[in-house]
């Protein structure tokens, strides 16, 4: 049978039973709204706390007095350590300067009192995965039989890590990133479940024209295409005036404000047109797919 | 080759409840049958077997030889489009005309469009509903809706045609009308069978009756004076008499 024909099969699908299918096609663009809201919600935030994993560092103190040859040795060592990501050189001189300008009260009073810089020079240590930090500063100071730790080079003074902020990074932050992930999962998964309910009951009305269809020789596919297509309408209805809602709501509300929103501000937030395009994807597949799959249970016969 | 054939078939549903009980029997090309018995004693359950709607707990169902059970789920559609069925409650598409009702079955085939336009409303105009083209199931009487479901069921001419109390819903000389109709789609060579509880009618009609009781099969009689040579007009004068309706419709 031509394409023409389920076409007009499912615009009289559509027209005969408006009711259910707008409450589909409202259904459909009440969820990707707000799928379309939380999306870049949740991505700003799993951003944020990426960038506050970033902070996690292991700080090389290099001894007073090595010599060149030994620094350039250390460094080389670092960068092949597993899990290191970047190495950073700081001179006592830098480093004082950056402590200066943290807490200036400080250094009003005392800086005479220190006399010279007692800060080492140091080569600042950036983890590609900060969760697995330890491994780094056990490669460089291993720990010796009483646990002290030893440092593998000459040029190590020591190699330390603020153990109790890198603690409560890693846990705060991973605690943020489980739970955004969490309430993403549920929410795409109501939304499914709530489209493909929909659906159903759009399609349960008309099970007994499915049984009489069957009854006088359609197949399956005869039956199946015209909803298939009404699915793919709904969603593609829904779909649209969901994005067209989200382009009026982000020109009008958020647009103006961009450069005082820091979240929406965020890295790796999603792409406007990728995530319209994508939502509009997502409606059609899960509109059609929840079509055919409810019409399964009644094609049985 | 018998058109329909019963080997020992049983059907037990899921509950318990016996809707066949080892029944056997053969029905030839172009016969007329009545399927007769209480309600519950498997009429229904015998036709929605040989639609392959239910499938047998035991034994084999033959249609023009070939078994039920080897035809796979996909080939079921192929299977139904050379069986019209008609039922009590008529089993139309509500939302569609009685044209469009009728060219479904044609839909269902590939049937090219001009085809359908042409044969739709020539069955329509045989069954009487030349006028009713556009209406909607609902704005149609009980034996008008009837019409159209026959009208559907005998447009492809399949070579057999299945009834479960096509008259049930009608009052006498609706259903009169009915049996008529299905009994001229005998005469041009479809095996029919009809499946009814009202024994009057089946016995004025004198076709051959296959009575059931609790799923088996009790009677099975030729009811002789099958007549050949009766006209479709001289049947339902008959059928009138018999039924002491008058021709105008009024019971004597
Ligand atoms: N879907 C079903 N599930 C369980 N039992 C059924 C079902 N359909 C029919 N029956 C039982 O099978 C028996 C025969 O029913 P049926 O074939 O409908 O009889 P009839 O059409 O002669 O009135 C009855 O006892 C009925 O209760
Ligand atoms: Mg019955």
């Amino acid at each position: 049978m031509p394409f023409g024909f389920f076409l007009k099969e499912a615009i009289r699908g559509l027209s005969r039973n408006s009711a259910p299918a707008l409450a589909a096609l409202l259904t459909v663009m009440l969820t990707a709204l707000v799928l379309g809201v939380f999306i870049p919600i949740v991505q700003a935030t799993t951003g944020t706390a990426n960038e506050v994993r970033d902070r996690v560092v292991v700080n090389v103190y290099v001894k007073d007095g090595s010599t060149e040859a030994e620094r350039t040795e250390l460094r080389t060592a670092i960068e092949r350590t597993a899990n290191v990501k970047s190495v950073e050189f700081i001179s006592k001189d830098e480093g004082l300067a950056t402590a200066r300008e943290k807490n200036p009260a400080a250094f009003e009073e005392g800086a005479e009192l220190l006399g010279e810089n007692p800060l080492p020079d140091t080569f600042r240590v950036v983890p590609d995965d900060p969760g697995e930090v330890a491994g780094i500063i056990d490669r460089l100071a291993p720990k010796d039989a009483d646990g002290v730790r030893v440092p593998s080079l000459a040029a190590i003074d020591e190699v330390r890590n603020k153990e109790e902020d890198t603690a409560k990074i890693l846990s705060a932050t991973s605690l943020v990133k489980i739970l955004t992930a969490g309430l993403a999962a549920l929410l795409i998964f109501a939304s499914v479940a709530l489209v493909a309910n929909t659906t159903r009951l759009s399609i349960f009305a008309r099970r007994r024209e499915v049984e009489v269809m069957k009854l006088v020789g359609a197949t399956n596919w005869f039956i199946r295409w015209p909803f298939v297509i009404e699915g793919v309408f709904v969603g593609f209805m829904g779909g649209v005036l969901a994005v067209l809602l989200l382009t009026i709501a982000k020109e009008t509300f958020i647009d103006p404000l961009e450069d005082r929103f820091a979240l929406l501000a965020a890295p790796e937030t999603i792409d406007f047109g990728l995530l319209i395009g994508l939502l509009l994807l997502a409606c059609i597949a899960v509109s059609s797919a929840g079509s055919a799959l409810t019409l399964r249970r009644f094609l049985r016969v | 080759m018998p058109v329909v054939e019963l080997r020992e078939v049983s059907k037990i549903y899921d509950g318990g409840s016996v809707g066949l009980d080892r029944a056997s029997t053969r029905i030839g090309r172009g016969e007329f049958v009545f399927l007769v018995g209480p309600t519950g004693c498997g009429k229904s359950t015998a036709i929605r077997l040989l639609t392959k709607e239910l499938d047998p707990s035991a034994g084999d169902i033959l249609i023009a030889g070939k078994k039920l059970g080897d035809v796979s789920p996909s080939k079921v559609p192929l299977l139904r489009r050379n069986i019209g069925t008609v039922f009590q409650d008529y089993k139309l598409l509500p939302n569609r005309t009685v044209y469009d009702n009728v060219a479904y079955s044609l839909q269902v085939i590939g049937e090219p469009r001009t085809d359908i336009r042409r044969k739709v409303p020539d069955i329509l105009r045989l069954v009487g509903l030349s006028t009713k083209l556009h209406n909607f199931p609902d704005e149609l009487s009980g034996g008008e809706q009837q019409r159209v479901s026959i009208a559907r069921a005998f447009v492809n001419h399949p070579p057999l045609l299945l009834a479960d109390e096509p008259t049930g819903n009608l009052d006498p000389e609706t259903s009169i009308g009915i049996m008529q109709l299905i009994y001229r789609i005998n005469r041009t060579g479809t095996t029919v069978v009809v499946a009814t509880h009202d024994n009057e009618m089946v016995d004025k009609m004198r076709r051959r009756v296959i009575e059931l009781r609790e799923g088996r099969i009790v009677r099975d009689e030729l009811s002789g004076l099958y007549r050949p040579d009766e006209s479709t007009t001289e049947f339902a004068v008959r059928l009138r008499g018999e039924l002491g309706v008058g021709p105008e419709g009024h019971p004597n």
